[in-house]
């Protein structure tokens, strides 16, 4: 078996799968994490949709397959550069350089900062939460309320923050919004049973198995309501509550209501690694920043520089499935290309 | 409410505010309905701040009411602009200060038209030269009357004798200010603060001793829109909106309301007196309106200005409750005392005495 060196930028889901992989066919890999921790976006979420398993059963998985002595891990280890000399790469990281003779890039995505939509007063009013706050909140195993302690009488959930919106800057759709808000709504619902959740959206996408279902779930077991319109704006009360405006577009009404707390479900966005190594390499990229494979349809790993691959969210938003299915066709061609 | 939230998003919206030799450009609404406004800024800045400010006699119309009420197209608004321009280069200024909102929110509009579309731009010069014989060149700053006073708002806290603080309790006043839709709505990186929560007038009026009250219904239009009320048939969409900015402010109990528009204070003061009439009810305390004042006139009342100086017996909304709660000395008797010793006509009394 080949014994090729390979640096995988990015200790995620997408990073640590290939990793195992690779190192399963016979390469020394080293994982390179800017955090202090492995398992990257997952790992801040309590449960999956659409079957609301736990996350750490993800993370466990992957994380048990790269303890593994042809794998190293350097975590709070920032890759600043990729240079290519003569067919092999040098990665210059935190003042190292390391030597590899593919590298795969999988830096991922990080949320879209909700402050950045200041008319929903994210990081202003008390009562305004995203959904990466929502799964602390579910992994703290603590009573969710208001800020000041009292009962959610009504919680609202709003789509499509930071994505599909052009004031945003983003005009693509991050995909697992949709779906994730569906599944929130439903893990409140089993805390807060007595609670009325309504979901704001531009329209549902779900497109993966399962996610139609659990919408209608939502719907007919834990009585969600889903209003077809876009929040313009939040305000706060006296009392902390909210005051929030949109426009009902099935019926045609603007629609003012006092909700308990809002949850905006943000999109996804380039990470700031995907977008410094992408300048800094001189990848090709698309939608903002997010890196651009080589062929869309047919070698979609492949970035516009030989020998170095791209997986995972890096290159646009998926879902967990799909990124562990790039993951692994990134493998392939890594596999293939040291091959030659 | 975090207010370290709004302290960041503050941060973000700074923008470079002219603070000498500035060439002041009226507004048409205020000149008639607050005309003690701009007196006020001129004195400030003239004979507190010490400042050079200039005023054209030909300066006209900036046209943006016809523009916003869809009476004008564009490319007339845009060649009067740059006659207004042009006014301001043969006087040797480069520092425009409007005092209206929307005439500010045009210029902004109007030179991001050109810099985007420099087309427009050469348009406009050819149509300039051609009505005009004039040529023009864009100014090197553009800021509001409040972004002004927003600059220097610390020099005017360090020589007032008033501040916004309830003589008897010793508290801040409680203020709600009122932006103009023109000011950062359109463009949020040309307003102090932004859009969504601006700081113009928010900055003054904690220098100045007050306490902000953030209600729901702030972002909402005063009720001018301009179409709103100009067709006189939709006058009661203006009227719902500022009742609807009352009812969502009054349980705060403000002690007034500060603005920076020509549009504003002139609907929040007199739609006060029409919901009085039409409902019987009013929304400040002890059965009277809430006062609305221009940011000048608050400026004014801080420096020791005479309240009939700056014009304050125009309002609808009287004044004198808040100025003896200020403890701003007043004689109730010159009230209707015109400058050039000539009576000013007194109103007729309301159901309300607001």
């Amino acid at each position: 078996m080949a014994n090729k060196k390979i640096v995988i930028v990015g200790g995620g889901i997408a990073g640590l799968e290939a990793a195992a992989s690779l190192s399963e066919r016979g390469h020394s890999i080293t994982i390179v994490e800017s955090k202090a921790t492995l398992g990257g976006n997952v790992s801040n979420w309590h449960k999956l949709f659409p079957t609301l398993r736990d996350s750490s059963e993800v993370i466990d998985y992957l994380t048990k397959r790269i303890d593994n002595p042809k794998i190293s891990t350097l975590i709070n280890t920032k890759v600043e550069n990729i240079k290519k000399n003569n067919g092999s790469f040098t990665v210059e990281a935190n003042g190292m350089a390391l030597d590899a003779d593919a590298v795969l890039i999988a830096t991922g995505y990080d949320l879209f900062d909700s402050r950045r939509k200041e008319e929903f007063g994210y990081g202003i009013y008390d009562n305004v939460i995203n959904s990466a706050d929502l799964e602390k909140r579910f992994k703290a195993e603590k009573p969710i309320t208001s800020a000041n302690g009292s009962e959610l009488k009504r919680v609202a959930f709003i789509h499509c923050v930071g994505s599909r919106d052009e004031k945003a800057g983003n005009h693509y759709c991050s995909k697992v919004c949709c779906v994730t808000g569906v599944k929130q709504a439903i893990e409140l619902r089993q805390r807060l049973p007595r609670t009325e959740i309504i979901c704001f959206y531009i329209d549902l996408r779900m497109f993966g198995a399962g996610f139609e279902e659990l919408y209608r779930e939502a719907q007919e077991k834990w009585g969600i309501q889903f209003v077809r319109g876009r929040l313009s704006e939040a305000a706060e009360n006296m009392d902390g509550s909210l005051q929030i405006k949109a426009e009902d577009t099935l019926s045609g009404r603007p629609l003012k209501m006092r909700t308990d707390m809002i949850v905006l479900l943000a999109g996804m966005e380039p990470s700031c690694g995907t977008t410094s190594l992408g300048k800094n390499v001189g990848l090709k990229q698309r939608m903002g920043t997010f890196l651009q494979p080589q062929d869309e349809h047919l070698l979609s790993n492949k970035s516009s520089i030989d020998g170095l691959f791209v997986a995972g969210t890096c290159t646009g938003p998926m879902t967990i499935n799909e990124t562990i299915t790039d993951a692994r066709s990134a493998v392939v061609m890594i596999d293939e290309y040291l091959k030659k | 409410m975090i207010l370290e939230g709004k302290k960041a998003i503050w941060n973000d919206y700074q923008k470079e505010i002219a603070d000498d030799k500035l060439y002041y450009v009226r507004s048409c609404v205020r000149q008639n309905f607050f005309p003690g406004a701009e007196t006020t800024f001129l004195r400030i800045m003239r004979e507190v701040l010490g400042k050079d400010v200039f005023e054209h006699p030909c300066h006209t119309s900036c046209s943006g009411i016809g523009y916003h009420s869809d009476l004008l197209p564009l490319e007339t608004t845009m060649t009067v602009v740059a006659r207004q321009f042009s006014l301001m280069n043969e006087s040797g200024y480069k520092n425009l200060v409007p005092s209206c909102i929307t005439s500010f929110g045009l210029y902004t509009e109007i030179m991001d038209t050109w810099h985007h579309f420099p087309e427009t731009l050469e348009k406009t010069r050819k149509q300039l030269k051609e009505a005009t014989g004039r040529t023009f060149e864009i100014p090197e700053n553009v800021s509001h009357a409040s972004d002004v006073f927003y600059k220097f708002r610390k020099e005017i806290a360090a020589k007032s004798q008033f501040k916004l603080i309830n003589k008897h309790t010793g508290k801040p006043l409680k203020v709600v200010e009122h932006i103009g839709c023109h000011y950062a709505k359109m463009f949020p990186s040309k307003g102090v603060g932004g859009a969504e929560y601006p700081h113009v007038l928010v900055g003054m009026v904690e220098d100045w001793g007050g306490e902000i009250v953030d209600y729901p219904e702030r972002r909402h239009c005063c009720g001018f829109g301009f179409r709103q009320y100009l067709v006189s048939a939709n006058r009661g969409y203006s009227v719902t909106s500022s009742r609807k900015k009352f009812e969502s402010m009054q349980p705060y109990q403000p002690d007034m309301i500060i603005t920076n528009c020509p549009g504003c204070p002139m609907f929040l003061d007199k739609w006060q007196y029409t919901l009085s009439e039409m409902e019987g009810k009013v929304y400040g305390k002890d059965g009277r309106g809430i006062p609305v004042f221009t940011f000048e006139e608050v400026a004014g009342l801080m420096l020791g200005f005479d309240p009939w100086d700056i014009g304050l017996q125009v309002h609808q909304v009287g004044c004198e409750a808040i100025l003896d709660k200020i403890g701003i000395p007043y004689d109730p008797a010159k009230k209707y005392d015109g400058p050039d010793g000539k009576k000013l006509s007194k109103p007729m009394a309301a159901t309300f005495n607001l």
